[in-house]
């Protein structure tokens, strides 16, 4: 009988194709990257320093209060959530130094010559039991977009750049500038009058 | 000896193709690998925010979920939002264990950077989430982050 040999398969071009599909597979993938707000939580009050933190003067403070069924308060007047911002950022530069608006404050910022206007405004967060949450992350939302905006103005006037395309020193400099200050009070029921 | 007698042609299969079978393989491996090292017991949408900012040390995050229990264990769990730490269904008291153990598997330099990653459904009441966080400031786990998936 006649020898038969198996005549070689062409497989050059399998190389290739896994790695298409590793390059596919490597695109597509999510690696499941955390995005989300970051805050600070005040520390645990002791008894005794309570009455202290009341000081604050009160033309400094917002209160931005959100109800059990969403509606949102910002000082004193209702408000709809996408005007939230453009009043925060008022709030928080003052732009026409209104003495019901917060004190700005003269400070000399390391790394910048001459001085600044400083904010000393507070935006203090109540919310309801009842808040949704989706709610909730939208006011605060909002209230980090207004602070985020006014950095990117900050950045603009003191470096020419965004505030994202600054080194860090850079953004700790604007950090001083634009503080941001969001309390998140301690909880109470808003809807109780 | 017999077993390594040498001489007798024999045909050796080829060869060439084990690189694709390794390339077989390492597909299999990364579609059939999860990346997350606990199951979700409670299903979590969370909600849209267009500030969202990355995680900057995902090493030094623990979480906790809160929703809804999935599907599933809903006969034996109920419909309300329920807290999940790990791999099972806990209480706010539980959390100040939580927070302990979590702190103590991060080494010492950077316990101070630990970040709590709240990922709660956006249908989630606040109540809840105002109680876990009161018992994460009470524990001291200051720094938290609100999950949030980018975009409007």
């Amino acid at each position: 009988m006649a020898k038969r040999s198996t005549p070689g398969l062409n497989t050059s071009s399998t190389a290739d194709i896994a790695f298409l599909l590793l390059c596919y597979f490597l695109m597509t993938t999510t690696m499941d990257t955390q995005t989300g707000l970051s805050r600070r939580l005040p520390p645990m009050p002791d008894e005794k320093q309570k009455t202290e933190d009341q000081k604050v003067n009160r033309r400094n403070i917002i209160v931005v209060k959100i109800n059990s069924a969403d509606k949102i308060m910002a000082g004193t007047d209702p408000i709809d959530v996408s005007q939230l911002k453009d009043k925060i950022k008022i709030f928080l530069s003052n732009p026409a130094n209104d003495p019901n608006l917060p004190e700005m404050e003269l400070q000399d910022i390391e790394g910048l010559r001459g001085q600044r206007r400083v904010s000393k405004g507070v935006i203090s967060l109540q919310n309801d039991r009842g808040t949704s949450y989706q709610a909730y992350l939208a006011v605060q939302n909002e209230l980090v977009k207004a602070v985020n905006e006014l950095r990117d103005e900050a950045s603009y006037r003191e470096f020419g750049k965004k505030f994202f395309s600054l080194d860090e020193d850079q953004q700790d400099i604007i950090k001083k500038l634009v503080p941001q200050n969001i309390s998140e009070a301690e909880p109470k029921d808003v809807s109780k009058k | 000896m017999s077993m390594f007698k040498k001489g007798k042609k024999k045909t050796v299969p080829e060869l060439g193709t084990s690189s694709d079978i390794v390339f077989m393989l390492l597909f299999f491996f990364m579609v059939t690998t999860q990346m997350r090292d606990s199951e979700s017991k409670v299903q979590v949408r969370v909600p849209a925010a267009s500030e969202a900012a990355k995680l900057e040390r995902k090493d030094l995050a623990s979480y906790i979920n809160i929703g809804t229990p999935i599907p599933a264990l809903q006969s034996q769990y109920g419909t309300d939002a329920r807290i999940q730490l790990n791999d099972s269904f806990k209480t706010t008291k539980d959390i100040r264990d939580f927070v302990a153990a979590e702190r103590e598997s991060k080494s010492e330099a950077d316990r101070s950077f630990m970040t709590v990653c709240i990922k709660a459904d956006q249908d989630v009441r606040m109540g809840i989430i105002t109680d876990v966080k009161q018992e994460l400031r009470r524990c001291s786990a200051l720094k938290i982050m609100y999950s949030a998936r980018k975009g409007e």
